[in-house]
């Protein structure tokens, strides 16, 4: 497959993939997120390059800071990055680890890797823009394995009672998490005061349909399954 | 006059008025004296309840929005309950607070050892950056917390109930007395048992509330002919002591660290006066230890 458009879209993720993967083969299914990050940055964020330190830019803070190479292609394919840089991401000379950096990273808000704590500071982040009047929106992504983690418990509590509507946590599920979520993960958020919807991790309707309903007064936790864990 | 607990409260208030860009986040301690403060500034005066991982968490959050936060509880929950959200949400983002704890050592004696944090400072010492600001006096928490709230710092400002009858109010090591026989360090709340202790030995005492950066010119400029140093510091024994090491690392010298104990836990409830004893940081005790390392 050859691109030579200007500005990558979705068909160009599973070539940009392959240049971290290595893997000519490689599709982009195989990266759980890829189609919810497509969605977000491709139509639900206001983000951008040229507005990287606009205090009003919406955030998007990925949690879930491992697998990153989805994130990276989507980075480049949105102009942060160049996508010359992915082939040698992970070596010492490169900016581009298996856990995104925010201090190396151009649109990286945050710095994963240790789990259940991209939720925590997206409740703060929420807190703080309110307080500032902004109508930012901050969106975090999590895996339902990560959920495992009690700092998530603490912040979904506290995120509805504060009523934080401009807060979403999209957790992708790949039904990977140890002890499982009995009723489904979507009730565990209801049951503390969110909106709470579930779709297809791979549908780009379904997914741009649950992002934007309204849902007045309550956070936002869209549940978004895709194939369970090693079933590529 | 109010302690340093509610002098710290007193001024986090003032500052919460004052100006715009703070935020205070609590996790029910304090609280209560707070009520005032969040009813005016609902959303800058944040109670997260009994979550010490969110309210670390929400403090780094409230940074990357733009705001200065204020992050109140007792040492043992905000620093070791929540050290990998210090580590993390705070210096790995390279994001700033100003962390403000109450309960020192062993401030609530009868409460037992799950309210007790003698390692927090050291802890703290684990991350790069840190101000780390031990007051000795409640004028002392005032304007360090003032000092520490414009900018983008790191700090972690420890409050205690116990204190020295005056404050001094100087940066880095200050001269308290001068001697030949050597110095002794003493920080925060240690001052007034450690003048008490050195009554009549020649030796110089330094003073300070600041521990990190520690003023390692300030000490060598103190330095008198014999590079002998006794460190008291009223928390884990030798916290500091490889700053002292690497202070006078082109001179030979001594060094004899008093602090919290290392070598057992100390299972006692009691008064503060009792713990004292338990860790050779009564002035008695503090007396025999600088008499035993200025004379050998």
């Amino acid at each position: 497959m050859t691109v030579t458009t200007n500005t990558p879209g979705y068909a160009d993720l599973p070539r940009l993939i392959s240049l971290m993967t290595g893997d000519d083969k490689h599709h982009a299914a195989a990266e759980s997120t890829v189609d919810v990050l497509w969605v977000l940055f491709d139509r639900i964020l206001r983000i951008s390059p040229q507005a990287a330190r606009d205090p009003a830019r919406d955030r998007f803070l990925l949690s879930k800071g491992h697998g990153p190479m989805a994130y990276y292609a989507i980075l480049a394919a949105k102009g942060w990055l160049d996508e010359e840089e992915l082939a040698g991401w992970s070596s010492a000379r490169s900016r581009l680890g298996h856990h995104p950096d925010r201090i190396r990273v151009p649109g990286v808000e945050i710095s994963s890797g240790s789990l259940g704590h991209g939720l925590p500071i997206a409740v703060g982040t929420a807190l703080g823009l309110r307080a500032r009047r902004f109508r930012s929106r901050v969106v975090t992504l999590v895996g339902d394995a990560e959920l495992d983690e009690g700092s998530n418990s603490e912040a979904i509590v506290v995120a509805a009672r504060l009523g934080l509507d401009r807060l979403t946590t999209v957790v992708v599920d790949n039904q990977s998490s140890t002890h499982g979520w009995p009723g489904g993960i979507a009730r565990r958020f209801e049951t503390e005061g969110w909106a709470a919807r579930t779709v297809s991790g791979r549908d780009h309707e379904a997914l741009y349909e649950a992002f934007t309903r309204p849902h007045p007064g309550q956070p936002l936790a869209v549940v978004a399954v895709v194939e369970p864990k090693g079933a590529h | 006059m109010p302690n340093m607990r509610e002098t710290f409260l007193a001024t986090a208030e003032e500052i919460i008025h004052s100006d715009p860009d703070t935020a205070i986040v609590l996790a029910d301690i304090s609280a209560a004296q707070l009520a005032e403060a969040a009813r005016r500034h609902p959303d800058r005066v944040i109670n997260v309840g009994i979550r010490e991982q969110l309210l670390v968490s929400t403090g780094a959050g409230l940074a990357l929005a733009g705001l200065r936060p204020i992050v109140h509880t007792f040492n043992a929950f905000l620093v070791e309950r929540a050290f990998e959200q210090i580590k993390l949400d705070l210096s790995h983002q390279e994001l700033g607070a100003v962390l403000v704890s109450y309960g020192a050592s062993y401030d609530m004696p009868m409460e037992g050892r799950t309210h007790q944090a003698p390692g927090d400072v050291a802890l703290i010492d684990t991350l790069p950056g840190w101000f780390v600001h031990v007051p000795g006096h409640p004028e002392e928490a005032r304007r360090l917390l003032l000092d520490s709230v414009p900018g983008d710092s790191r700090t972690y400002l420890r409050l205690s109930a116990q204190q020295n009858a005056a404050p001094h109010l100087g940066v880095g090591m200050q001269r308290i007395r001068s001697g030949s026989r050597g110095v002794v360090i003493a920080v925060g709340p240690m001052l007034d048992r450690v003048l008490e202790a050195a009554e009549g030995m020649d030796v110089t005492v330094l003073y300070t509330s600041t521990v990190r950066p520690f003023d390692a010119e300030g000490l060598r400029a103190a330095m008198p002919e014999v590079a002998d140093v006794a460190l008291v510091e009223p928390y884990l024994r030798g916290t500091s002591a490889h700053q002292v090491s690497d202070a006078l690392a082109e001179r030979p010298h001594r060094l004899r660290s008093l602090g919290t104990r290392r070598d057992t836990e100390v299972r006692i409830y009691g008064k503060l006066a009792d713990h004292d004893l338990a860790h050779g940081l009564d002035s008695g005790s503090i007396a025999l230890s600088l008499k035993e390392f200025f004379t050998s």
